[in-house]
């Protein structure tokens, strides 16, 4: 550690790594965390909603929709990763569009491994809130009703509150598998370092090169310590909130 | 302030078909359970959709089907839930407030105090609601209903989930709200005691349907009701005369003079007061040397035999009471309307103040 350096508790905490890893391992690192909070930032609200849909409405094709959420968790995730790269690939119909128009490209890029990880931990995180919605008394939003509250001052203020141990265990749990996703980063946006090489991928990479063991087991070390820490706030949250 | 309501609904093999109108400040809806209490309540509020109806609070068409549906938040109708139904991720000072900031009419300073005050809820603001008792559940859950100054409180049997002790704990804040606050109620509840208590009007519901109606008064001495609901017994309102050197405090009713274990109440306030029909003794002849404090000379105006038992609806003065007695001794007595008898009361239930 550099002495004399105007430190904050960042580098204090971050700058022993630089010792640790390798540049382009704490790139991996550094790409691994971005990717997974844009992506589970970006499922949030959608996966709310279709917690709130199966929770509260009872409509024709519930089940269909519940299936079809609960899809990525079962597939095969190259086979996710393939499906993506043939709906937003460079011929992509949706893909094609979007690059056409607004200028986004999901392949060979970071943002394409992020919708890769939101899609697959996207049941994770409506599970949870699901099962929070289920939790809370429904009583409570119809009292919210009777005491002049309207549709949207009742989800703000009764429903998400009430749902919000869900909700930030979900985001947690969903983080902490996004951050091991393989198989539909790989398979969608390939294994470029800085871009898309995400821990696991770079975990592979260094399985791949001669004498790479050492590496391999520093980032499998480091993977496993996250997802200790994650899944220990998840249960923490889910324990603590309104209880 | 008049409550109109007609509803008819059809589920399975539950039929729903209710129509009454009520112009007291307390109504009580009355009936075993499953008689569609709780379906009537939620229709008012706004909760639920019947098939068909009118539903009108003061003259406010707030449900005309298929027409007109005011949601429930624009009904400026308040409802006190059996279970409270308290936000648990709000303090109590919370839940008093979520209401009060949505009112139509907001209550000012001197009447949340007020309400605070009657409810006794000054030391429990800072609460959480999973720390509060059963009662206090209850009463945090009125003051949060009466705090959107709702133009009817809508009560769905809320002292039902209590015990006996917390009952008569929380009987005597309901009783207040209705004679310190006039806050007009719908008091729904299967339990005679409470209703006899509050109640200026009473709806009789029996299997979705309305068996019986009528001011408190007349209907409970109403011998030609559906028997059995509800159960039979004189309710009237009494004044304090005086309180007696020998511990009894005198009251006067329009038909004569009770006399009761002293009570707190100064000369001259009003009471009300039930005679249960099986706590009236009848007597030819008047009795002298009896324990009973009270014996009231009656004419007897109906003899309804009813079973093993006969109901003997008498007038005293211009006060109605019940009496029921078994059918062996009506037929030694020889009773017949017209006949001059003494009603001998065992024991007399001071409910509460009156108006």
């Amino acid at each position: 550690m550099r002495r004399g350096d105007e430190r904050c508790i960042f580098t204090i905490v971050f700058e022993p790594m630089s010792d640790f890893l390798s540049p382009a391992e704490s790139a991996a690192l550094w790409l691994s965390l971005q990717v997974s909070a844009v992506a589970v930032a970006a499922a949030l609200p959608f996966a709310f909603l279709t917690a709130l849909l199966l929770s509260r409405q009872r409509f024709f094709g519930a089940g269909l929709v519940d299936t079809a959420v609960h899809l990525p968790l079962v597939l095969p995730p190259v086979a996710v990763g393939y499906l993506l790269l043939v709906v937003f690939g460079g011929r992509g119909a949706l893909g094609v569009w979007l690059w056409s128009t607004l200028g986004i490209r999901f392949v060979f890029s970071w943002t394409g491994a992020a919708l890769a990880s939101g899609l697959i931990t996207f049941p994770l995180q409506v599970r949870a809130i699901r099962q929070a919605l289920d939790a809370s008394d429904a009583g409570l939003t119809a009292a919210a009703r009777t005491l002049g509250a309207g549709r949207w001052d009742r989800l703000v203020n009764i429903t998400v509150p009430l749902a919000l141990p869900g909700i930030v265990s979900g985001a947690i749990t969903a983080f902490a598998a996004s951050l091991g996703e393989f198989g539909a980063i790989i398979t969608f946006v390939s294994n470029i370092p800085g871009e898309t090489q995400t821990l696991p991928l770079a975990i592979y990479a260094a399985l791949q090169s001669p004498g790479g063991e050492v590496a391999a087991a520093r980032l499998c070390a480091l993977s496993i310590g996250l997802a200790i820490v994650f899944v220990a706030a998840a249960n923490l949250a889910a324990k603590r909130i309104w209880r | 302030m008049s409550l109109e309501v007609a509803l008819k609904h059809r589920l399975g093999s539950f039929a729903l078909d209710i129509e009454f109108v009520t112009h007291g400040q307390v109504t009580a809806l009355f009936g075993p359970s499953g008689a569609g209490k709780s379906s009537v309540v939620a229709a008012i509020a706004g909760l639920w959709r019947p098939q068909a109806g009118r539903i009108a609070v003061a003259g406010r068409v707030l449900t005309e089907v298929p027409k007109l549906f005011v949601p429930p938040e624009r009904r400026r109708l308040a409802v006190v839930f059996q279970d409270a139904r308290l936000f648990p991720h709000m303090d109590v000072e919370g839940n008093l407030r979520f209401g009060w900031r949505r009112a139509a009419v907001k209550a000012d300073a001197g009447e949340i105090s007020r309400i605070v005050e009657l409810l006794g809820l000054g030391a429990l603001l800072k609460r959480r609601t999973r720390d509060l008792s059963g009662g206090e559940k209850s009463r945090v859950a009125l003051g949060r209903a009466l705090l959107t100054t709702p133009d009817m409180l809508l009560l769905d049997e809320p002292l039902a989930a209590l015990d006996a002790a917390r009952r008569a704990e929380i009987l005597p804040y309901l009783e207040k709200l209705a004679r310190e606050l006039k806050m007009p109620m719908l008091y729904v509840s299967h339990q005679l005691d409470e209703v006899a208590r509050l109640a200026d009007e009473i709806v009789v519901l029996r299997e979705g349907h309305v068996t019986a109606q009528g001011s408190t008064f007349e209907l409970l001495t109403d011998v030609d009701a559906v028997a059995g609901v509800p159960p039979l017994g004189a309710v009237f309102d009494a004044s304090v005369v005086a309180h007696q050197a020998d511990g009894l405090s005198r009251l006067a009713f329009d038909g004569g003079v009770l006399f009761v274990p002293a009570l707190p109440q100064a000369p001259g306030t009003w009471v009300r007061v039930r005679l249960r029909a099986e706590d009236l003794m009848l007597a030819l002849e008047e009795p002298h040397a009896i324990s009973a404090n009270n014996v009231l000379a009656c004419t007897i105006r109906a003899v309804r035999f009813a079973g093993d038992h006969v109901d003997v609806q008498l007038v005293c003065g211009a006060t109605l009471l019940v009496s029921r007695i078994t059918g062996a001794s009506a037929a030694r007595l020889g009773l017949a309307p017209a006949q001059a008898v003494y009603a001998v009361v065992k024991a007399v239930t001071v409910a509460r103040e009156a108006e």
